[in-house]
């Protein structure tokens, strides 16, 4: 009897446990990463619906969303990537190893994302043709990092 | 006593001659190459389709240094880690020293100029389908790259699977040469001989038995990644939900629909895409919404 109620207990522990995590699990750090990664995606799929001609050019919107990009591109994202958030070390990271054992390659690949969100920016507004020239450059930003620091899919 | 030894005796020697005749690693002649002319231009969309660079190149190489055939990148797997050799022109380190029939031997029938079987690491288990017009101009293609003189880094490779000889065994089991997509659209023949016999998607998107051989009947439904880390997505049509533009633009700029990009070796492969026509591309889109 005591013996069940104490298996009880634990199992309800484990269930609050269990529950917790799955309410507010996650690491912060992988969630505001991805939701950064996010923000990217969702800015970049109006430039490129336009582009791609899915969607018709405005200049406006181009224009504001790949403002966007480059905002988004120039925060200052060091306290996103602590040590020990890799790939198989926190849930839902496909963060490469190498991306803290590289000598800072990954810090550079970012630089080059902004200046080229920088450079898509300023062009953008300017018609559909100066728009589908500049997002070439930004996607192969984006490419290249994750080519070299993302894991495959969890 | 005495009977049943020598019975034994002479089944031990059956089995040996058995495992030395389906084991002999199988070569193609000068004879068979004789009435081709090689077309080194041709050969370089061979190459492009191939995807020989992605593997082939110095770790971390870029752009035009990819065509520097140099080797030396890790792969890992259940079996070991394999090493890229130099596939460069350099005759001592690479292979410039190699006939046009090494060559093709090596590529068609994963056996190399010494009569060694290759691991399977190296796609053969593709390129047995690709034709012969196609090897030859992908020889004279390659002669005209960088040499390289990075000397070959040995595979990691542990006992039984570092016996040569067995890989006899696994290409009897193993190594097939029909078609796993049934079809007679020129389109989607194209796209099969694209996907089949160069592009080896299947060697990364098909899961694997115990053994390494592919699982043909879970064709591209994904895979555990090699590297022990996530998995390889599927790309057939149920699981992938894209449209053949969708494919087509991934193959060219590496956005996915959600524009999200292309990552790890995946961006290897779509340089490589992006190098092909937009025809071949479609054709490989065609192929894969036929699966």
């Amino acid at each position: 009897m005591r013996r069940s109620t104490i298996s009880l207990t634990a199992l309800t522990l484990a269930i609050g446990t269990v529950a917790f995590a799955g309410g507010h699990g996650g690491n912060p750090a992988v969630k505001a990463r991805n939701a950064h990664m996010g923000l990217y995606g969702f800015n970049l799929g109006i430039l490129g619906d336009m582009a791609k001609g899915t969607t018709e050019y405005n200049a406006e919107a181009a224009s504001s969303a790949a403002k966007n990009l480059a905002t988004l591109a120039a925060l200052d994202q060091s306290a996103y990537w602590p040590e020990g958030t890799a790939q198989g070390e926190v849930e839902g990271s496909r963060a490469k190893a190498e991306i803290w054992t590289d000598g800072g390659g990954a810090f550079e690949k970012g630089k080059d994302m902004a200046v080229a969100a920088a450079a898509l920016a300023d062009v953008a507004g300017n018609g559909l043709e100066a728009l589908q020239a500049g997002i070439g450059p930004a996607g192969a930003a984006c490419g290249a990092c994750h080519k070299a620091y993302r894991g495959p899919k969890n | 006593m005495g009977r049943l030894f020598r019975w034994a005796v002479f089944l031990a020697l059956i089995g040996g001659i058995v495992f030395w005749v389906t084991t002999i690693p199988e070569t193609v002649s000068e004879e068979e190459l004789a009435s081709l002319s090689s077309d080194a231009a041709a050969g370089e969309s061979v190459f492009n389709a191939s995807g020989c660079a992605s593997c082939h190149k110095a770790p971390k190489a870029e752009d035009d240094a990819k065509l520097t055939l140099a080797g030396g990148q890790s792969f890992p797997s259940p079996f070991g880690t394999f090493k890229a050799p130099n596939i460069s022109s350099d005759p001592e380190h690479g292979i410039g020293g190699w006939s046009q029939a090494e060559f093709v031997t090596a590529v068609l029938k994963g056996t190399s100029p010494e009569g060694q079987h290759y691991f399977p690491a190296f796609p053969y288990t593709t390129y047995n389908k690709m034709t012969l017009q196609d090897a030859v101009n992908l020889h004279a293609y390659m002669q005209t790259l960088p040499a390289d003189a990075t000397p070959n880094q040995p595979h990691d490779v542990g006992f039984p699977f570092n016996i040569r000889r067995n890989l006899g065994g696994w290409k009897f089991l193993f190594l097939k040469d029909d078609w796993v997509l049934q079809t007679d659209d020129p389109q989607l023949v194209r796209g099969r001989y694209l996907v089949e016999a160069m592009g080896h998607c299947a060697e990364c998107h098909t899961a694997r038995n115990q053994l390494g051989g592919l699982d043909t009947s879970a064709w591209m439904q994904g895979a555990p990644d090699p590297s022990g880390k996530g998995r390889v997505p599927a790309i057939t049509p149920d699981k992938l939900g894209w449209n053949a533009a969708d494919i087509a633009e991934y193959l060219t700029s590496g956005f996915t629909p959600e524009f999200d990009t292309a990552g790890g070796h995946m961006v290897d492969v779509i340089e490589n895409t992006a190098k092909l026509t937009e025809e071949d591309r479609d054709a490989i889109a065609a192929y894969l919404l036929a699966l």
